[in-house]
């Protein structure tokens, strides 16, 4: 069966040269290879940072104990003793942002996602272009690599936060690690935003040009939808961060003063004036804040397919899911001024901020109670990915809450940059988008390797996960809210916040329990790539498009022709039909009503 | 120790391999598909469902019974506004938190998988979906509108008789500035930063000794250029940064001597800074009059974060940042409250802004108006530099005298 479709696909006449190993897995410009490409990519960098973020959870749980593995992990310079060292700490905290922020949840995410499922979901043969979507995977594996290696170099990695607010950042004399280290951050963002381009530009037009035959826009799935928003966001917004990026290069090595002025350090006036560190801040919100929906549309519009899928029921108000993913979108880009409410911009914008802000929580609250009632009189089946979206969830009302306390001017400047904010983005924003990147990958996995992932494993992974994730984050809250400032190395310098401080051995060892369990999860994924079990085409029975590719890859999708929709993407438990499920591309009866 | 870590590790990743084979042979012998999920399974993680609901549930009563109270009762008169706007939001948000999550996990448990069933078909529902955009709508709307009554009330400006500290931030230490007799603050210029002038305050006597000490840098640095002249020793590398050197150094004179005197309440600038009083890591603050906290930045961002005022505000390098409180209680009534003899507020940097980020602190004492008073005049006088010799009274660059206001940022 699978030979002979492989005979009509060559029979097709597109692709059939044969394949070097270089072109094949290296340098491919197939969409399905690029997505699995940045997929493992992400995973690495993932477990780089776990790792990290487990070392810093050591000191924070048990401050000035001494851990030989630091020690083994980070040598003498930056464990003396097995003690993590001040700047150190800061280093790791500023990676491990930066690497989940970009390199995971975001380059990770949308590229494994959207280079799976955009082609196979509307019905094209590839990418509009697979050149520049080769292009766009190499320029993230070149970012993080870089990214990396600036963890080894002089002085450190980069140390002011993932946000890397200048002066700190722009002054090598502020501290080690704005030396070489934020030279090679600046550099690895700047390639990061090219691959987020070429993938984004790349993701609309095949979206908008290439849907077949009776695909339209309105029979999108979700997920195509939550990715097309997605990089339209990318598009709009890594520019800015770009400009504000090489601004700063410039101020670092050109002497100008775009962020600087009046600045005296290490004994010295500096020569520069006139600039303003708030511009950067600006120009950083600018893309940031959009940046938190480009990290969790692609998480919802997982969930939004795998539990329709697994509740077999459509999923509830398809419409309006569309519509809260564009006025997420949209308001996104008017929100930034909430990160700066204290930074003595004028009360009056503030205001401002505040509004559109709180805005944001309606769509947001619509897709909760849409996810809901798509489980109410479901027939709910709970298949590893399953778990993991109802988890999402959870993770996205819970942190979402919180967000509405930060939103409001008022209440931010006493919660501000303490362990609060730590506790709600990690939440609303981490969990919840690694809970829809794993979610995907147990969905897909199948039509990614053509195996099955092994599901008890994946119920442990889960479960696990879920009560560290809450674990970790949940008591954070009070520990922000008792005064807690975020990014301190030790807290014991402190005798008011003694008292909450008794939570932090056990959230580090929720941390790292957590981290160890994301073992069940490699090799889970990694063992099945080779010896998992044969997956068939339609494994969970579901009706969009990339289930009626056969199980092994070939170029252009389809053998033979494309296949034509005459459907939404979910009609499930469609009572005009025996079986639970109708594909896309099954026509209309006579006299059956479209939804 | 490493290599025992190291085997740990490789042997947990190989069992778990070894465990899944098992598993997954035994399966394969058994005929089952990954993609069914059996009956167990689904009664299992649906009943998993409900004990991880009630172990989120009573966990989150836990915390809130344990560490509700997160702070003291707030020692400013606004702050008594944000915690009322506090304790309505969480109440809100609580509530929304447990009903969302219950219906969450119960329809997950209630709707499980049962073999023959068929899911009801449930597309939308306009009046629904009118019902959960309205609701949110309506209660955000409450939100907002009390939420900006209260930052409004917070925000504006102060009033013309507060009283007015300056606070200046560096890596890593905070410095307070009180006006002194004159009420006013001299104005200052990162230009002129000495040891022995930490804010750069603007003095006759200061700019003079700070011209002086850039002239013997100059002289210094020159001479080294000049005896490489006659016999050059030195790198052209390290000649090059002697070069870059004395003309960074002239720019700064010259910056310096740009420098212009203004007046405020009458008062030369230059002169008001004479009776400033610098205190380092301690502030104190009269209880029941309105201050208005002026920061400052020297180096970096720093964020002077004051939980128990329920107060923050960024200090920005190049400008000056302002903020307004009223406390209302003293340090000794507050130790009372809380019942620990030894409490202090503490002023606490929130920016990242080094190494040393997680101890820059600042002692803050509120304290009766009169106790303040007496405390004030005991500190030291901010004296300018004394003046090196009598060196040359005519600067060649006599700085300008112009009304033009600068350097304090503007109000």
């Amino acid at each position: 069966m699978e030979a002979t479709e492989n005979t009509h696909a060559q029979d097709h006449g597109h692709h059939h040269h044969k394949e070097s190993f270089i072109s094949k897995y290296v340098f491919s410009m197939d969409h399905k290879m690029i997505s699995k490409q940045f997929l493992v990519t992400a995973i690495v960098m993932g477990i780089v940072a776990v790792m990290l973020s487990i070392f810093f959870r050591l000191q924070l749980g048990w401050p000035g104990e001494k851990f030989q593995i630091l020690n083994a992990f980070l040598g003498d310079k930056w464990a003396p003793d097995g003690i993590l060292d001040r700047n150190a700490y800061l280093a790791m905290v500023t990676i491990h942002g930066t690497i989940m922020v970009f390199f995971v949840l975001t380059g990770g995410l949308s590229g494994t996602f959207a280079n799976l499922l955009i082609p196979l979901q509307i019905g094209a043969r590839d990418m509009a272009s697979g050149f520049l979507n080769m292009l766009s995977y190499w320029f993230f594996a070149v970012s993080s690599l870089i990214m990396l290696a600036s963890l080894f170099v002089e002085g450190g990695a980069a140390s002011g936060g993932w946000t890397i607010y200048p002066p700190l950042s722009a002054l090598p004399q502020a501290m080690p690690g704005s030396g070489m280290g934020m030279t090679l951050w600046l550099i690895s963002m700047v390639l990061f935003v090219a691959s987020s381009l070429l993938g984004g530009l790349n993701y609309v037009v095949t979206i908008i040009n290439l849907r077949t035959k009776g695909m339209k826009m309105t029979r999108l799935p979700l997920t195509v939808w939550a990715l097309f928003v997605t990089a339209i966001l990318g598009i709009l917004s890594f520019p800015v961060l770009v400009s504000a990026v090489v601004l700063l290069l410039m101020d670092r090595s050109m002497g100008t003063a775009f962020y600087l002025s009046d600045i005296f350090i290490q004994g010295e006036a500096l020569d520069v004036t006139g600039g303003s560190p708030l511009l950067f801040q600006h120009l950083f919100w600018f893309l940031g804040h959009p940046e938190v929906y480009i990290v969790l549309l692609p998480a919802l519009g997982i969930s939004s397919e795998v539990i329709s899928t697994n509740s077999r029921k459509p999923i509830f108000g398809y419409k309006a899911m569309i519509g809260s993913i564009l006025a997420i979108g949209f308001l996104s880009f008017i929100v930034w001024g909430h990160h700066m409410y204290i930074t003595g911009m004028n009360p009056f914008l503030g205001s401002v901020f505040v509004f559109t802000t709180l805005l944001i929580a309606i769509p947001s609250a619509v897709k909760a109670f849409n996810y809901i009632t798509t489980l109410w009189q479901g027939n709910v089946r709970f298949t590893p990915a399953m778990l993991f979206s109802i988890g999402l969830v959870s993770t996205f009302v819970t942190g979402g809450l919180t967000g509405i306390i930060l939103a409001d001017s008022a209440l931010d400047v006493n919660v501000h940059d303490t362990y609060f904010v730590v506790a709600h983005f990690h939440i609303v924003m981490g969990m919840s988008a690694i809970f829809g990147m794993f979610a995907g990958v147990y969905h897909w996995f199948p039509k990614m390797y053509g195996r099955m992932l092994n599901t008890k494993l994946g119920y442990a992974h889960f479960w696990v996960t879920l009560v560290c994730g809450f674990g970790v984050f949940f008591p954070m809250h009070f520990i922000g809210m008792a005064g807690a400032p975020r990014r301190y190395y030790s807290y014991s310098e402190f005798e008011f916040l003694d008292w909450v401080m008794d939570l932090n051995p056990y959230i580090s060892t929720f941390a790292i329990i957590g981290g160890a369990a994301q073992i069940l999860f490699l090799v889970n994924f990694f063992h099945s790539i080779f010896y998992g079990q044969k997956a068939s085409q339609n494994p969970w029975q579901s009706n969009t498009l990339e289930w009626t590719t056969p199980v092994q890859h070939v170029h252009g999708n389809w053998p033979g022709a494309l296949p034509e929709v005459h459907r939404w993407a979910y009609d499930y438990s469609n009572p005009e039909h025996e079986e639970d499920f109708v594909p896309q591309v099954v026509p209309m009866k006579p006299g059956e009503h479209a939804h | 120790m490493k290599l025992l870590i190291l085997l740990v590790i490789v042997l947990a990743i190989i069992a778990i391999a070894q465990l899944t084979k098992v598993y997954e042979l035994s399966r394969s012998l058994r005929k089952n598909k990954e993609e069914e999920i059996s009956a167990a399974d689904n009664k299992l993680n649906a009943n998993l469902m409900l004990v991880w609901m009630f172990l989120f549930f009573v966990g989150t009563v836990f915390l809130y019974v344990r560490y509700g109270d997160y702070l003291p009762v707030s020692a400013s008169a606004h702050g008594v506004d944000v915690d009322q706007l506090m304790k309505v939001n969480i109440w809100m948000i609580t509530i929304a938190f447990f009903v969302v999550n219950f219906f969450l996990f119960y329809f997950a448990w209630k709707y499980q998988f049962k073999k023959g069933r068929k899911a009801k078909f449930f597309a939308h529902d306009n009046r629904l979906e009118m019902l959960w955009t309205l609701v949110p709508g309506v209660v955000l709307a409450f939100i907002i509108v009390y939420g900006l009554i209260t930052w409004n009330k917070i925000t504006g400006p102060a009033s013309a008789d507060a009283i007015q500290i300056e606070v200046y931030s560096r890596q890593f230490d905070w410095t307070a500035r009180y006006p002194g007799e004159n009420k006013t603050f001299g104005s200052a210029s990162y230009n002129l930063i000495s040891t022995s002038n930490p804010l750069g305050l603007v003095t006759k006597e200061g700019i003079r000794a700070k011209m002086d000490e850039l002239d013997a840098q100059i002289e210094n640095v020159e001479h080294q250029l000049e005896e490489n002249r006659m016999m050059p020793l030195l790198p052209e590398s390290y000649v090059a940064t002697l070069e870059d050197k004395v003309s960074r150094l002239k720019r700064h004179k010259q910056r310096i001597a740009d420098l212009d005197e203004n007046s405020v309440n009458g008062l030369s600038t230059w002169e008001a800074g004479n009776d400033d009083r610098l205190v380092k890591g301690e502030m104190h603050i009269p209880v029941n009059k309105e201050v208005e906290l002026i920061f400052r930045s020297q180096d970096v961002i720093h964020s002077a974060y004051l939980p128990h005022f329920r107060a923050q505000m960024n200090c920005v390098p190049g400008v000056a940042t302002r903020l307004k409180m009223t406390p209302t209680v003293t340090t000794a009534e507050m130790r009372k409250i809380t019942g620990n003899d030894s409490f202090e507020y503490i002023l606490l940097c929130n920016k990242v802004c080094g190494a040393a980020h997680f101890n820059m602190q600042m002692k803050v004492v509120v304290e009766s108006e009169a106790d303040y008073n007496a405390w004030v005049t005991k500190q030291k006088m901010f004296k300018a530099p004394e003046v090196k010799e009598a060196a040359d009274t005519t600067l060649a660059n006599e700085p300008k005298k112009d009304t033009v206001a600068v350097a304090m940022g503007s109000k």
